[in-house]
């Protein structure tokens, strides 16, 4: 409840800012009261975000016969981290139990490799469009990110015929290509941006001391493109570690990601529900992205916003 | 000698781009022609080049499934777009205020974008479960006759739907909003102030349209997650009670694996798709436009 307290020495602390020196807010400033409901929104607001994790949190440590008595919000009377081993090791969906480990695993071997191929590919792609645009490259580009508009289920079928001729359908090699295409549009665009802000005279510098395209890419470009890759490695990896119906449809199952084990543990019809195994293994799936989430902080933010932009 | 550059064809240029060649045209153009040349077929399991016509769009129109699909990613898509867009803004404008621990609420109201939309609906489907969730809690706080099983009836379970897409969703809003709020020239804020102008007012009508930008982006990204929500209602309700939380995207993955029947499953894509062309196409125009008038401006 620290947030409250804020909300009560709040008025107090500021006020010596009223005073006013040179870069004073731009807004108006609020008498007390106004402050208190600036706090007040933004708690309540904040408890609306919380709360559910809170719930799958207290839950997971708590034992079935605790659950049942239905105290959702307490807050475990003795904690057991069992459900967590569990949900790790021995969850069942259907027949199998060996819990979430073989999906997060698979997770790993999906998102790994789709990362590295999927920003090798843009930042060639976003290259060659700024500096060697070719006849016809711009309308390659246009067609690219009209993909990033297309609803996926208009692409998945031909997508299943297209990657089973060529015996890839439902294998580890299968979903990263997918991956690798629908991450194209986004990363091509964010990579041509940014190469597009460098200043042609370094590019014009290389090509005169003889550098060609490869050369110009790997040792000048390259070493230049790390904020942005970086921007383009958050993104990509919480995508594709979130990404269900991919995963679901051309993973196959034997390389099933952890999303879509999880959604079979707990949507699976058989046997009692565990809700503390269940929450414990939600948990645990959303634990990767939510680590890069705080570690990376802003650069987070700049990413989506980076993503959003138009071409 | 740049141009001379730019324009010649390098082939190291065109090697190094095969895979966004083989993308763009192989799979967003073949693709998709694909897609809408099987819907046209009386395509099963697998595509076959019977062509039956307009058939499969007449079936599917027909269809009691796909016409409640149909309406509910239009509810759906409504109002949580208008809900995200209003909460995001407040959000934004209140997170605008000056306030201390600023880092901290932006982690709080952003971190659930950072999550799977499955967890995001598994944590939902729980919060709102009759015997577990908040109806059950309340109830064993006293307050007996409290209810509030908003998944359990098919009246309601969109509305759920909408709950959750903004707990994952107005973060963004948010933080793209907020940022276009801080782009936006501190005097401005000065004078509605002299000029007595009060704060409400301002926001509505000098720093929203002021904001266009920032509105438009959020508004597009929404409206892409929108079309393409499926994750959300596969966890969280798996499409019921019955069909009534069904939305298009899940009727055409079900009808390509479950049901198989591909010639319906591509007629339903390619009317998803349809919306998305128009909207696609109207922007081009107005892009072109706003260009040529540019260009004769200058």
């Amino acid at each position: 409840m620290t947030a409250g307290q804020i909300t009560a020495i709040q008025p107090v602390q500021e006020a010596p800012d009223q005073a006013g020196v040179a870069p004073f807010g731009p807004k108006p400033r609020r008498i007390s009261a106004g402050r208190i409901g600036i706090y007040a929104f933004l708690v309540v607001a904040a408890l609306f975000f919380l709360i559910p994790v809170y719930i799958m949190i207290v839950t997971s440590l708590k034992g079935m016969p605790e659950i049942r008595l239905g105290h959702l919000f307490n807050l475990p009377g003795e904690p057991t981290f069992q459900p967590w081993a569990d949900a790790w090791r021995h969850a069942c969906t259907g027949r199998d139990c060996n819990g979430l480990s073989p999906g997060f695993y698979n997770s790993v071997k999906i998102t790994l490799p789709s990362v590295f191929i999927s920003i090798i590919c843009a930042s060639i792609n976003g290259y060659a469009l700024t500096f060697w645009p070719y006849k016809g490259a711009n309308l390659l580009f246009g067609l690219l990110v009209f993909g990033a508009f297309v609803p996926y289920q208009v692409v998945i079928y031909p997508l299943i015929i297209g990657l089973s001729s060529v015996g890839l359908f439902a294998s580890l090699p299968g979903i990263i290509i997918v991956h690798t295409i629908f991450g194209m549009p986004i990363l091509t665009l964010l990579f041509r941006n940014f190469y597009a802000a460098i200043p042609v005279e370094l590019f014009k510098a290389a090509r005169v001391d003889g550098a060609g395209f490869w050369r110009i890419f790997f040792h000048i470009m390259l070493p230049m493109s790390v904020p942005i890759t970086v921007v383009a490695v958050i993104l990509q990896v919480t995508g594709i570690w979130n990404d269900f119906l991919f995963g679901v449809v051309f993973a196959g199952r034997a390389n099933w990601p952890m999303t879509v084990q999880l959604n079979n543990i707990v949507n699976t019809t058989t046997g009692v529900r565990e809700y503390n195994v269940n929450m414990a293994a939600t948990i645990l799936t959303a634990a990767v992205p939510l680590l890069i989430y705080f570690i990376s902080g802003r650069w987070f933010v700049r990413g989506i916003a980076a993503g959003a932009v138009k071409g | 000698m740049q141009k001379s550059w730019r324009r010649r064809f390098h082939l190291p240029a065109v090697i190094g781009t095969i895979p966004m060649i083989l993308v763009a045209v192989g799979v967003f153009v073949i693709g998709i022609g694909f897609s809408v040349l099987w819907s046209f077929t009386s395509s099963k399991l697998f595509p076959t080049y019977d062509f039956v016509g307009l058939a499969q769009y007449r079936r599917l129109w027909a269809d009691n499934r796909w016409l409640v699909s149909v309406n509910n990613i239009w509810f759906f898509g409504l109002m949580s777009i208008t809900c995200n867009m209003v909460f995001g803004y407040l959000l934004a404008v209140f997170m605008d205020q000056r306030i201390r621990q600023e880092d901290l609420f932006r982690s709080i109201f952003l971190y659930p974008f950072a999550m799977s939309l499955i967890v995001t609906g598994l944590v939902w489907q729980w919060a709102l479960d009759p015997n577990l969730g908040l109806q059950e809690a309340l109830r064993n706080w006293g307050w007996s006759s409290f209810s509030f099983a908003p998944l359990v009836s098919a009246e309601t379970a969109l509305y759920a739907l909408v709950v959750a897409g903004i707990w994952q969703g107005s973060g963004v809003t948010m933080a793209i909003l907020l940022a276009g709020l801080r782009g936006i020239d501190e005097d401005i804020w000065k004078a509605a102030r002299v000029d007595g102008i009060p704060t409400w007012r301002t926001h509505m009508s000098i720093v929203a349209p002021m904001m266009k930008g920032a509105f438009a982006t959020a508004f597009v990204l929404q409206c892409v997650s929108v079309v393409r929500v499926y994750d959300l209602v596969i966890a969280m309700t798996g499409g019921g009670p019955g069909i009534a939380t069904s939305m298009p995207a899940v009727y055409v993955i079900q009808l390509i694996t479950v049901r198989q029947n591909v010639g319906q499953g591509m007629a339903a894509a390619t009317m998803m798709l349809l919306p998305v062309l128009v909207v696609l196409a109207f922007s081009g125009i107005l892009l072109w436009r706003r260009n040529r008038l540019r260009e004769a401006g200058a």
